[in-house]
């Protein structure tokens, strides 16, 4: 557990108006692993994320990124949005290359990164397809390379396979999986699905309901290694589901 | 239209309603309504006049200005208000004013401040499309999708760039609806406007000829009006079709 920390999250508290979403949230996000945030919804998993991006500021406390206290949006940081956020009206290219087209690399260079980037995530010949004409799924690999191209230390990635369908789903959570493994970044993670996020996660944040705090960190060991296709069937997998399933039932009505 | 099988070309049933006309002119039912035939030989006798180009040329010219005034401060004013919630509360209530407002009374002030020639007119013609063009922006923009939003953020977008890059485009269908309202707004305004001025452009040719009693050329007038409105707008629609693909699908 000696390992640096990619971001730190110190005492945060955000209250929207009255609505106290979270209180003195403290906690710490490896770096090169994956750590996901698993609670009852409404509990504030967004809104820390949003906190971590800069895209929203905290009420008190402070976030940590890399050493340096988060004010604002920061290459550091990149972000996977659950409904994709591509450009409607641009090419799978350009909305892979938006993100270093905001931050002016010059267009032949921006394509070339994003055609690298469109090849790793598998969407290799849609490079001049539509948002419109791809499934959610293809649409969700153009939102994850397009967070890849920018090269950015810290990945958010805000339940970013809500909106795919359940075959697309466990393929991509092998995908970010072998990710973690190649990248070495670090990557924060909101999932409503306990099995998924202890099949991708180093590190599990249990978050309490509204207003949130941790609950209770996890931390599989025995099963990190293997390989994916055995995941599912380590007993510590299944004790982990189970265990995280009993804490949280108690707040789903 | 389809008829007996048969798809018909857009608009034929105009054909059926020229027929009717000519056949009505040729009873002579009435000085007032001379058949089609003759209004339209009349039209390529009255069209290569000075009287006649003049006219269409000065129409053409505070058309466009107008509306160029209409469109590049309309637009920018309309995401400004969709992006910005103060901007919004100053500035929406008049929007909402002058859009009902029966701009046509305004028109002798204008007279007065801008004098009665075609910069009246190009004013004029601003004022009766411009309000639309707001408005159908800053809806534009309110239905942004929040997330394209927070993605441009996150990846450091200036100002300048959300603007040109995310907003407008995002706005870009309703844009060009409010648009495509705002020059059939304009054509009624630069119309409205020689009318009243009626010293310029077709305000011009229509003293002239209804004071003559000379209706063929009168009709001239109107059918040719008529036709440039109706083209002006049916080419709009075009373009919008062509960008509504995304407008069901942002996201
Ligand atoms: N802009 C806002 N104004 C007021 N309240 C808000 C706002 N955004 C979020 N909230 C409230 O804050 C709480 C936390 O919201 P948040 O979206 O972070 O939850 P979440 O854990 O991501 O939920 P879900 O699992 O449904 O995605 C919720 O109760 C929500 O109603
Ligand atoms: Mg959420």
């Amino acid at each position: 557990m000696n390992k640096e920390n990619a971001v730190t999250v110190k005492n945060v508290y955000k209250n929207y108006g009255d609505v106290e979403a979270l209180r003195d949230m403290s906690l710490n996000f490896p770096k090169g692993e994956l750590t996901s945030l698993l609670g009852p919804s409404g509990c504030g998993k967004t809104t820390l994320l949003k906190i971590i991006a800069g895209l929203l500021p905290a009420t008190s406390g402070e976030v940590i990124v890399n050493g340096e206290i988060v004010k604002d949006p920061g290459p550091d940081r990149a972000f996977v949005f659950q409904d994709f956020a591509l450009l409607p009206w641009a090419s799978v290219i350009r909305n892979v290359a938006f993100g270093l087209e905001l931050r002016g690399v010059a267009k032949s260079e921006r394509e070339s990164i994003a055609q690298k980037y469109i090849g790793d995530v598998g969407l290799k010949g849609f490079e001049n397809s539509f948002p419109h004409e791809l499934s959610g799924g293809m649409r969700q690999r153009v939102g994850l390379a397009r967070a890849l191209s920018v090269d950015a230390q810290v990945l958010l990635m805000d339940e970013p396979f809500s909106a795919v369908d359940e075959q697309t789903r466990r393929k991509f959570q092998e995908d970010l999986l072998n990710l973690v493994k190649d990248q070495n970044k670090t990557f924060i993670f909101v999932t409503h699905s306990i099995e998924e996020a202890v099949y991708v996660s180093d590190q599990i944040a249990l978050l309490l309901p509204r207003p949130s705090r941790v609950s209770e960190i996890i931390r599989p060991t025995s099963f990190k290694n293997k390989d994916v296709d055995s995941i599912r069937r380590d007993s510590e997998y299944l004790d982990i589901v189970d265990r995280i399933w009993k804490s949280l039932r108690s707040y789903v009505e | 239209m389809i008829l007996f099988g048969y798809r018909l070309p857009a608009m034929s049933s105009l054909i059926l309603w020229g027929l009717l006309w000519e056949i009505f002119g040729q009873l002579e039912v009435t000085y007032f309504i001379p058949s089609l035939s003759a209004i339209f030989i009349t039209l390529i006798e009255i069209a290569p006049t000075p009287a006649f180009i003049k006219a269409i040329s000065e129409t053409a010219h505070a058309f466009i200005v107008g509306i160029f005034f209409a469109v590049f401060i309309g637009v920018p004013v309309g995401i400004l208000m969709g992006k910005n919630r103060i901007i919004d509360e100053l500035l929406l209530p008049w929007v909402n004013m002058f859009l009902s407002a029966p701009l046509t009374a305004l028109v002798p002030v204008l007279m007065v401040l801008f004098g009665f020639g075609i910069k009246s007119i190009i004013i004029i013609t601003t004022l009766f499309a411009i309000w639309i063009i707001v408005l159908n922006s800053r809806a534009g923009v309110m239905q942004i999708n929040r997330s394209l939003v927070d993605m441009a953020k996150s990846f450091g977008a200036k100002p300048q760039d959300a603007f040109f890059k995310i907003y407008f485009w995002a706005a870009l269908p309703e844009i060009l609806g409010g648009i495509r309202i705002g020059f059939i707004r304009a054509v009624k305004g630069v119309i409205i406007g020689q009318l009243l001025i009626s010293i310029v452009g077709f305000g011009a040719l229509f003293e002239l000829y209804s004071s003559n009693f000379l209706m063929k050329h009168f009709w001239c007038v109107i059918i040719v009006l008529f036709a440039m409105a109706f083209t002006l707008s049916e080419i709009l629609a075009h373009l919008e079709r062509k960008v509504s693909y995304y407008a069901s699908k942002r996201g």
